[in-house]
Formats: structure tokens, C-alpha cells, sequence
């Protein structure tokens, strides 16, 4: 009880507001709901009236068109305006033309960046799935592999962030006379090693420590995938392999591989396409510093730190156009895949 | 990007909001207040809330805020004042967010400003004010921000238009300590920059485990502002406040050799082998460790003093204790030049107003008075203001009465966080990249400077 009586009326009217606040949001999101099944209702009833010549048109439109309307809001129109911005200047009010691309394109800072983002995009898809298809062979033939399998499948369901912040615990680094708080610095120093280096400083080691983060967290993935593929081969094909007298390394390269092809390229494509947009890891470690700057933090650090729409934008669109191909390549493959089987 | 889609999302949710709004609009109209004004428009004010009768008339409105200060910090804000809004009948809608900084243009690029908002960076105001959307402040906030020096006029204003007013002060010119380890190993708490010199020196060649400072420049993304901080303390210390000014405005570049000797000043303190970084290791560790970490060596004696801001106490461990004889506490950071008097550095946060509905201008008048701004240093420690029309003896702990000391003496050169008065692409990006990278990779200062003045826009 407030011994103020004073203090009392603001301290209730502070708890009344409190509830007040709680009661709005909730009445939102009821609303919410119940005003989208409301708009269903009465789509599904307008579409179950239809009859004759329209039904199937309508149809059409009314399954179509919530899915194609969300697209063309929070996908095309964000993308044309990304695409509309790139071509203004920091406040988004003078036409600047090809400026931003030109600033991109020569300011050697960026060209590290592209440098980086490429490294990435090379190493870290190839090791994880590499990675996931050796553990997948090896995990395949042990007793009791649904554990082991759940154990690297584990990391996936840990958010890049905090990987990242556990990585970065991993690499923590003290001067020679101090006692270590990383693993790494302290793994070294028992083998005699006195005064291991600053890891997170070392280019251009770093850009790989920042990359095992990643393919800790992937290779899982890669595993979990390539293995049901490896699985999902004919015994009939391995046997005839086999009678032929291939064996070991000559079986793997020669028959699982190429029958496993597909899943391995789409595996190896997604990880891509991660790793291109991955941004947290970079942030979260080094904050795109020490030369480990990526294309995705660059972009949001032009946008939202530097408020400078145009330049961020810009570096959003070479994004986009790296990322692109690599999405449709994997839908071409996808497909080519769906209609064999 | 993302931000069609917020808006979007927004906009949906809206109807469902407004009608609920309306809904418990009404509802709270009809039950009586706890304070008993609030009744029709234009009725006296009477017993505890007759000082609140300038703000009357405006009973039933609404006025939405929003600001980066998150609970509990922000229910210590509502606290100050709940007593305002019960007498006045004005409810104000707080909101407090993460990416406030980055959600704030979002908002008023999409239609959907708040009322107010309070702004941490006259950067950001700036570019509010760009967007034609801020409203200038009623008359009455004019007159109030007069309590506070002349100086803060200027950092809440935009092309000398004043449009907002400081709610909050705090200091950066701060060396936090250990006045146990000092008392313990007979040190005084330098009064001159010889004196801190001198001391460093002496506890450095004391040998054993300590050295004299510690530091750390991580952050995330923002790594490297604290080291922003030390150069703007020595630059503001050593020419005082028209060369700072003149540096903020780039008519003193970054490569003029008054900032590099600045440099070379900060490179002989935070970058002296025998010196840094106490606990962590060599001075490149200081790119390595977060600005949180930075000061808990001072706790176990591996090193004597941190330059950090006043709002470092927030990250001692729970049960430290902070006070002049206590576990640690902080004095002020000498001026490297003894001509210079006594700068302080600080940041502040200001009230910028999107609507001029009579409403807004109340509480934007409320909220400059000096008895807000006690009734807010009242409800809890964390909380400092330069208004003149403070009772310093309501301050309870030891260092926001060490920051109000210093913010609103009238003989100190007081002046605001030159990087967050820089363009965006320098005071959030080369700067702190360069910086960066001079104390991470050994770049020269030549090259740090070039590139950041290289990153100024055209």
C-alpha cells in the first residue's frame, strides 16, 4: 500500500493505463483474426456460390489472389522501389543516376567488401555441404545413427546470432600474462603455444573463423538431406556396382555421387543463397570490422546507420542480382528433379 | 527491404485499433479520475492539480510518444508523469523500441509519425526535420529551455530554427576508478592532465598486475564509438569549444594538424604499451572487447581507470558499489589543456513534436518545465538534467549528482558528442571504421584521418 495518498491516484491510474495498454493490444489482435476469417468466410461462400461459366476463373482468382496480392505488396513493389531508390541520392529527393552503382563499383572499400562476399560464397557452402555429405556416409553406417544425426542436426535450430556469440566466446582472446577465456586461445596455450594471436584480428584467418559459424550451423542441414538422398539410391545399382567391383572411394565417386547429383547441387545452391544474405554473423562478431566486412552488413549499414538510402539500396540490388541466379537455377533444378520421379 | 511491408502490416492492423481506441476511449471518459480534475474542458483545476492548470482543457485526448527508452527506464518515465496526465485528462500512449533510430524515418516517411518523439541525436533530428515533418514548439516550451545554458539551444535546433527541447542530459567527460584501490595504494584522484599523466606513469612502473587504464571499442555494428568519445574529449580539451565546433562543421578537417596532434594525444594515452589494456592484454585487445566488458578489470585491481560516460554504471555487476568511498566511482576528466575550462562533453536527448494539436503542445510544455524535470529526477536515480531550475539536492546517487555538478555549472565548456553531430556517413560509419581500424590493425594516423575526411559528403 503507497503510505502517499498523493502518489496513489497516479500509481492506480499507472496500473489502470497499463491494463488499458494490454486490453488494446489484445483487441487488436482479436480483431485481426476475427476480421481474417470474417474476409475468408465470405470469400469461400462468394467462391462456393459461383456457378457456370465463372466458377473456375473464379476460383482461380480467389486462391490466387491473396498469395499473389501479399507478393506483389511485401515482394515486388519493395523490390521496384529498392530498385527506384538505387538511382536517388542519400534522402531519396535528387535523381543521381548511375552514381551509387559508380560509387560501388570504385570505392576500394566496397571492393573488399565484393572480395569478402565472395570468399563466402565459395567456402562456406562447399565445407558445410562437403562436410554434411562425409558425416553423412560416416553417420549412416553406426549403430544408433538417429542420435548422432540429432546431435549435428542440432546447431540448425540455434539462431545465427546467438552461433555467432558463441563462436565469438570460442575466439575470445587475452595478452600473454592474463589467464584465457576462449577455448581456442586456451586449446593453444596447452599445446605450448604461449601466446596464441588475437584470432578475431588476424586477417585473414578471421574471415574463416567467422565462416565455421556458418558451417557448424549448416552442415546439419546438409547431412540431414544428402543422407535421405543416399538412402533413396536403388540397392539394385549399388549391387550391380558392386558385382562389377567397385568399391570404397571408386563407388562413391563414381556411383553415389553422380546418383545423389541433384540433391547435392540444391543443398549446395541453399547454402549459397544463406550465405549470401547472412549478415548476422559478420554483425554480431566483428561488426564488419578488422576486414571482414560482407555485401548484406554493408547494405544495412548504408541504409539504416549512415542513412544513406541510395547507397544501401544500390549495394541491395547487386545483392539481389547475385542471389538471383543461384534462386533460379535451384527452382529449375527442383523441377527437373520433381518431373523424373 | 522490409519497410513496405511494416507499413502495410501497420495500416491493416489499424482499423481493428482504432475502433478498440474508440471503444476504451469512451469507456475511460465515463469513470472518474483518481485525481479529480479532468472533468469538462474549460473547469478549474483544483487541490494537488491546480499547478497543472495551464494544461487544462484538453481532458479525453490522446498523444502518442515514441522514443528508444525501453522498461523499466520507461516506467520510470510514465511514473513522472502519471500526476500530470490525471489532472490533465491527457493520456499519453508511450512506446518504447529497440529500432527506435531506425524505425523513427520509417514511420514518418510512411504517414505514421508519432506525436512526439524523444530523439538521442541531433543527427536524427536533422534529418526528421529534412522531411518537413517537425513542428515547431509552442511558445511556452521556448521560454522553459531558456533554463538550460545557451548551448543546448543550439544542438535542438535545425538550421537555427529551434524545434525541440532537451529532456535529458548526460556526461561523458567521466574516468571511472576504484577510490578503494586508490585509497589503498595512497593515490589522489589527478586534478590536471600532468597529474593524470603522472599517475599513470607511476601506477605503469609500480610494475605487479595493474595498469593504469583499461578500454574497449566494441559494439556491434557501432564498434569503435567509444573511441570517437576519447578523441572529441581530448580535441575539446586541448583547443576548447570553437575549434570542436569548427571540427564538427569540417572547416577544421580531420587531417588538420590540430586533430592529428589530438590523435597523437589519444595515441599516447589508449595506445601506450605500458599503459593499456589493463586485464585484457596488448592495445589492440581494445578493438576486441566490448565497452561493456571494459571496466570490470577495475574490480579485481588488473587496472586503475576507464574513460567511459556516466552511463557506465549501469554495467557494474549487481552489488557494486558506486560512491566516493566505495567500490568504484568516477571524477572528472581533466582538460588536456589547462586554458580550456573545465569541458564536459555530454549527450542529451531531445522532444520533437510531428503535430501541433493543442494537446501535443501541452505536454510538449509540460515537459521542458524544470518540474518535470525534478519530478522525473525524483522517481529514480538514472536520470539527469541541465535545466537550471533543478534542486540538486534531489539527486540521490553519487554520480548523476557528479554529471548535474558539471553539466549545469555555468563556467564549464560544455558541448555535445561532436560524432553524433557529424553527417551519418562520418559519425556512424568512417569514423568509427577508421578509428577502428587505427587501433585493430596499427593504421597510421595520417591514413585514418584521410580516409574519414574521404567519407565526408560532398
Amino acid at each position: 500500500m503507497p503510505t502517499d495518498t498523493r502518489l496513489a491516484g497516479p500509481a492506480l491510474h499507472l496500473a489502470d493505463s497499463l491494463w488499458q495498454d494490454a486490453a488494446i493490444k489484445f483487441g487488436n489482435t482479436a480483431g485481426a483474426v476475427l476480421g481474417f476469417l470474417g474476409v475468408l468466410l465470405a470469400v469461400f461462400f462468394a467462391a462456393g456460390r459461383a456457378t457456370g461459366r465463372f466458377s473456375r476463373p473464379l476460383a482461380v482468382v480467389l486462391m490466387l489472389g491473396p498469395a499473389a496480392l501479399l507478393l506483389v505488396v511485401g515482394l515486388v513493389v519493395p523490390l521496384l522501389r529498392t530498385v527506384y531508390l538505387s538511382f536517388y541520392d542519400a534522402d531519396a529527393a535528387k535523381f543521381v543516376g548511375g552514381k551509387n552503382y559508380g560509387w560501388a563499383a570504385t570505392s576500394s572499400q566496397i571492393h573488399d567488401v565484393l572480395l569478402n562476399t565472395l570468399l563466402w560464397l565459395v567456402v562456406a557452402p562447399v565445407a558445410a555441404t562437403g562436410l554434411g555429405l562425409l558425416l553423412a556416409m560416416l553417420v549412416d553406417r553406426m549403430r544408433g545413427q538417429a542420435i548422432y544425426k540429432s546431435l549435428i542436426f542440432m546447431p540448425m535450430a540455434v539462431s545465427l546470432v546467438a552461433a555467432s556469440l558463441i563462436f565469438k566466446l570460442l575466439y575470445e582472446s587475452r595478452g600473454s600474462g592474463q589467464n584465457q577465456v576462449g577455448l581456442l586461445s586456451q586449446l593453444a596455450v596447452a599445446v605450448g603455444w604461449d601466446d596464441p594471436p588475437n584470432w578475431i584480428l588476424s586477417q585473414p584467418l578471421n574471415n574463416f573463423l567467422l565462416m565455421s559459424a556458418m558451417v557448424w550451423v549448416q552442415t546439419g542441414f546438409a547431412m540431414v538431406v544428402l543422407s535421405a538422398a543416399i538412402k533413396a539410391i536403388p540397392d539394385e545399382i549399388t549391387e550391380a556396382a558392386r558385382l562389377d567391383g567397385a568399391t570404397g572411394v571408386r563407388l562413391f565417386l563414381h556411383v553415389t555421387v553422380p546418383m545423389i547429383r541433384t540433391t547435392l547441387v540444391v543443398v549446395l545452391t541453399t547454402i549459397m543463397i544463406i550465405t549470401l544474405k547472412a549478415f548476422d554473423i559478420v554483425r554480431t562478431m566483428t561488426g564488419g570490422n578488422f576486414g571482414t566486412q560482407v555485401l548484406a552488413n554493408e547494405m544495412y549499414s548504408q541504409s539504416f546507420e549512415q542513412y544513406n538510402t541510395g547507397r544501401g539500396s544500390a549495394l541491395a540490388v547487386i545483392l539481389f542480382l547475385a542471389v538471383a541466379p543461384l534462386v533460379v537455377y535451384n527452382i529449375a533444378l527442383l523441377r527437373k528433379e520433381r518431373a523424373t520421379r | 527491404m522490409t519497410t513496405p511491408v511494416t507499413t502495410g502490416r501497420r495500416r491493416l492492423l489499424a482499423v481493428p485499433a482504432v475502433l478498440a481506441l474508440a471503444l476504451t476511449a469512451a469507456c475511460s471518459n465515463s469513470s472518474s479520475d483518481g485525481g479529480g480534475g479532468g472533468g469538462g474542458s474549460a473547469s478549474a483545476l483544483t487541490g494537488d492539480c491546480a499547478k497543472y492548470q495551464a494544461y487544462a482543457g484538453h481532458s479525453g485526448t490522446k498523444v502518442s510518444m515514441y522514443a528508444s527508452i525501453l522498461s523499466p527506464e520507461s516506467d520510470s518515465l510514465e511514473k513522472s508523469w502519471s500526476e500530470f496526465t490525471t489532472c490533465t485528462g491527457i493520456k499519453i500512449v508511450y512506446e518504447g523500441s529497440n529500432d527506435f533510430e531506425s524505425q523513427l524515418p520509417v514511420r514518418v516517411a510512411g504517414g505514421n509519425a508519432p506525436d512526439l518523439a524523444i530523439i538521442p541525436q541531433p543527427g536524427l533530428l536533422a534529418q526528421m526535420v529534412k522531411s518537413g515533418k517537425v513542428v515547431k514548439p509552442p511558445q511556452q516550451t521556448v521560454e522553459n529551455e531558456n533554463k538550460w545554458s545557451p548551448v543546448w539551444k543550439q544542438y535542438g535546433s535545425v538550421n537555427g530554427t529551434f524545434y525541440a527541447a532537451p529532456m535529458s542530459a548526460n556526461m561523458k567527460s567521466l574516468v571511472w576508478y576504484s577510490p578503494k584501490a586508490f585509497k589503498a595504494a595512497g593515490y589522489e584522484v589527478p586534478k590536471t592532465w600532468n597529474d593524470l599523466v603522472a599517475l599513470s606513469d607511476k601506477i605503469a612502473r609500480a610494475g605487479g598486475e595493474a595498469k593504469p587504464w583499461c578500454g574497449g571499442i566494441g559494439s556491434g555494428t557501432a564498434t569503435g564509438w567509444p573511441a570517437t568519445d576519447w578523441l572529441e574529449e581530448v580535441v575539446l580539451g586541448t583547443y576548447g569549444g570553437d575549434v570542436y565546433d569548427q571540427w564538427i562543421s569540417h572547416q577544421v578537417k580531420f587531417s588538420d594538424e590540430k586533430i592529428t596532434t589530438a590523435m597523437k594525444t589519444v595515441g599516447d594515452w589508449m595506445q601506450n604499451p605500458a599503459w593499456v589494456n589493463g586485464g585484457f592484454g596488448d592495445v589492440k585487445t581494445i578493438a576486441t572487447t566490448t565497452f561493456q566488458d571494459a571496466g570490470t578489470p577495475i574490480l579485481s585491481n588488473k587496472c586503475a581507470m576507464l574513460q567511459q560516460a556516466s552511463f557506465y554504471r549501469a554495467q557494474w555487476p549487481k552489488g557494486t558499489n558506486i560512491g566516493p568511498d566505495g567500490d568504484v566511482f568516477a571524477f572528472h576528466l581533466p582538460a588536456v589543456n589547462p586554458q580550456v575550462n573545465t569541458p564536459v562533453e555530454g549527450g542529451g536527448e531531445f522532444l520533437a513534436a510531428f503535430s501541433d494539436r493543442p494537446e501535443v503542445q501541452a505536454v510538449q510544455n509540460y515537459l521542458s518545465t524544470s518540474e518535470w524535470a525534478s519530478s522525473r529526477v525524483k522517481t529514480s536515480p538514472g536520470w539527469v538534467s541541465a535545466n537550471q531550475g533543478v534542486d540538486k539536492s534531489l539527486y540521490t546517487d553519487p554520480i548523476d549528482k557528479l554529471s548535474a555538478e558539471s553539466l549545469t555549472d555555468p563556467a564549464a565548456t560544455f558541448r555535445f558528442d561532436a560524432s553524433d553531430l557529424m553527417p551519418a556517413a562520418v559519425g556512424s560509419g568512417a569514423e568509427w571504421k577508421a578509428l577502428t581500424a587505427w587501433f585493430a590493425e596499427g593504421q597510421s594516423i595520417q591514413k585514418t584521418a584521410s580516409d574519414i575526411d574521404a567519407a565526408w559528403p560532398q
